[in-house]
């Protein structure tokens, strides 16, 4: 998969076949993700649709699927309801850029900084919303809703053990919407929740006043919208590497989505991201080359333009169902098992992480919390530093041993371990099991040599690593000073 | 007679009981190569554990060195090769496609609930495998 021909052309048959499948399966989610979102059915059709064909030519990750996603919906809720479509347009293309950025500053090395316990809660708090988001749909509508979404759910688990060629959540949606079509039952409908005008997208600019105004109302979910969808896109063409056994490049894959977001933006279309769930469908149906997603994203709309009239019979409580789905299989079941037997602190960070996405329904903010929390937990974790001493009765001579890192954090406990008071001729610390990181460390380095000193003791300092003493010589001599 | 063999591997206890018998047979054979064969069902649980596919591959190797080192004490020639998707199918497939000789797998795995619901691999193996298929109990 390494010239361009391959990526395109190396895999015909499978892309072709795989692309359809996923095209398929992402209408339904289209669907339902844009009426997470507050927004009309076709904002997320079109994204999905623009985003596929796009990012099959400008993606890092060939045979990944990207679209409308749950993720980016969720965090465009309030932008929705208080502003309204034109600035999630103008926020849609603002993200593209800063996407573009990212990429071009090659940040994704960076994204090593996010702790494997954030990104466990960060699907799991995903899963979670996309869950919330259903409680509407299901509930408080009488047992006829209830029972089928839970119609659809059946026959989205029991389907692929007749079949697995076809995916099954377009299956269940097929046949619950055949049903209350032909015994007429009155349930909310796609219809109910928006318009399905049966167009392609045209470009359009944001209807938004080009202020500073403007840019103080989107700038800030542009900026959670980017930090999501370039974790969501990197976690999942990380998957997709790991199922293939192949490479990509996460950078361009950065450029990509800007540019996808960017495009989208001015069609009409909401932000979006790579979808885990999706690529998965398509590497698992045999897609590989850059070809699965184009052919995915125009099957997709033109199953749209032609059978718009059937789509917008589709039952609520069967979108219901199907999110409900990818709730559970969004959801890292493992990580329920492991949660008493990782360390407590990976724990308490993937919950903190949870709660803080659930609390206040913004992805960003549980993975800043998240990173954050962890940064403290190992800070805390490498402070620890231990004091041995030992005494040379005849020379009045104690050696300490210094072991630990030390640095702003861990310096401020031990200055208690050592006895000032003791009679002494001389006194030596040894910090060949240390190292000296910052100025808070020299500092106390200082303070606890005068304070031997000032009781009559000579010190001697021994062992510093190289690393140590040039610090130590550039520092004293400016603390010194003042 | 059995130049090439494929050992299905998941580290369990059943799966060490195939890699004697699997040696037990390559022994009497000097050209035998054995395949140790090992199935990522799920790389997206991988991955998310272990942040990066270097660190999934880690895990992989580790569930398949109980194999490895039986092979290298009985002085066997082996590759070590993973596949992804479901265990079944999976080895299945890869049998089939590579002109195996034999399969050897173990008569049960690691995840009993699974093969409560969906049947056990060697099952699978030795119905749809177009060779000799040896399981172990």
């Amino acid at each position: 998969m390494n010239t361009i021909k391959e990526q395109w052309f190396g895999n015909v048959r499978g892309d072709i076949l795989a692309g359809i499948v996923v095209a398929l399966a992402l209408i339904p989610e289209a669907i339902a993700f844009s009426i997470i979102a507050g927004v009309d059915p076709m904002v997320g059709l079109y994204a999905s649709f623009i985003i596929a064909v796009v990012i099959a030519f400008v993606g890092g990750r060939a045979g990944m699927i990207s679209g409308a996603t749950g993720a980016m919906a969720l965090l465009m809720i309030p932008l929705i309801a208080q502003y309204g479509l034109e600035y999630l347009l103008a926020a849609t293309i603002l993200t593209g850029i800063l996407q573009i950025l990212f990429g071009v500053l090659k940040l994704a090395r960076y994204m090593k900084f996010i702790p494997r316990s954030v990104m466990v809660g960060f699907v799991n708090a995903l899963a979670i919303l996309i869950f919330e988001a259903q409680i509407p749909h299901l509930f408080g509508q009488g047992w006829l809703v209830l029972g089928l979404a839970g119609a659809t759910l059946a026959i989205i688990y029991l389907f692929p053990y007749i079949s697995k060629v076809i995916p099954s959540t377009l299956v269940a949606i097929v046949i619950i919407t055949g049903y209350t079509m032909f015994t007429g039952l009155n349930v909310f409908t796609v219809g109910n929740m928006g318009a399905l005008p049966e167009t392609l997208p045209i470009f359009l600019i944001p209807n938004v006043p080009l202020s500073y105004e403007t840019l103080a109302i989107i700038f800030p979910f542009a900026l959670a919208l980017t930090v999501v969808g370039i974790l969501e896109s990197l976690l999942t063409a990380t998957i997709v590497d790991d199922m293939t056994d192949t490479g990509s490049n996460k950078n361009r894959e950065s450029r990509g989505q800007g540019i996808a977001n960017i495009v989208t933006g001015f069609f009409g279309g909401m932000a979006g991201c790579a979808m885990i769930g999706q690529s998965v469908i398509n590497v698992k149906s045999g897609g590989r080359g850059r070809l699965s997603s184009l052919v995915s994203g125009i099957v997709l709309i033109l199953l749209i333009l032609l059978l718009g009239n059937i789509v917008v019979q589709i039952p609520m409580a069967a979108l219901a169902g199907v999110m409900v789905m990818v709730s559970i299989s969004t959801f890292d079941w493992n990580s329920l098992r492991t949660l008493l037997i990782v360390p407590a602190t990976d724990s308490i960070v993937m919950v903190v992480t949870v709660v803080t996405v659930v609390l206040t329904h913004d992805l960003s903010k549980g993975v800043f919390a998240g990173i954050l929390l962890s940064a403290i937990f190992f800070v805390s974790k490498i402070s620890k530093i231990s004091i041995k001493s030992e005494l040379d009765t005849n020379k009045k001579k104690r050696t300490y041993f210094i072991k630990g890192q030390l640095f702003f954090a861990s310096v401020t406990e031990p200055i208690a371990e050592f006895d000032f008071k003791e009679e002494l001729n001389e006194v030596v610390l040894d910090f060949t099991h240390a190292h000296i990181w910052d100025d808070s460390a020299v500092a106390a380095m200082e303070k606890i040599i005068t304070k031997f000193e000032d009781n009559g003791t000579d010190v001697e300092v021994t062992g510093l690593n190289e690393a140590s003493t040039l610090l130590v010589d550039k520092l004293r001599h400016k603390l010194s000073s003042h | 007679m059995f130049n090439k063999i494929l050992l299905a591997s998941d580290g369990s206890e059943y799966a060490i009981r195939a890699t004697e018998k699997a040696i037990e047979v390559a022994k009497c054979n000097p050209e035998t190569t054995i395949h140790v064969v090992y199935v990522a069902g799920d790389s997206k649980g991988d991955v998310l554990q272990n942040w990066n596919t270097l660190g999934a591959q880690d895990k992989r190797k580790e569930k398949v060195s109980p194999s490895v080192e039986k092979l290298e004490a009985a002085r066997i020639k082996y590759e070590v090769k993973y596949l992804h998707g479901e265990p079944g199918p999976a080895i299945v497939k890869h049998a089939n496609e590579n002109d195996f000789d034999l399969v050897v797998v173990g008569s049960r795995g690691r995840n009993r609930l699974q093969e409560l619901v969906l049947g056990s691999v060697s099952h699978k193996v030795a119905k749809r495998a177009c060779c000799a298929v040896m399981i172990i109990k």
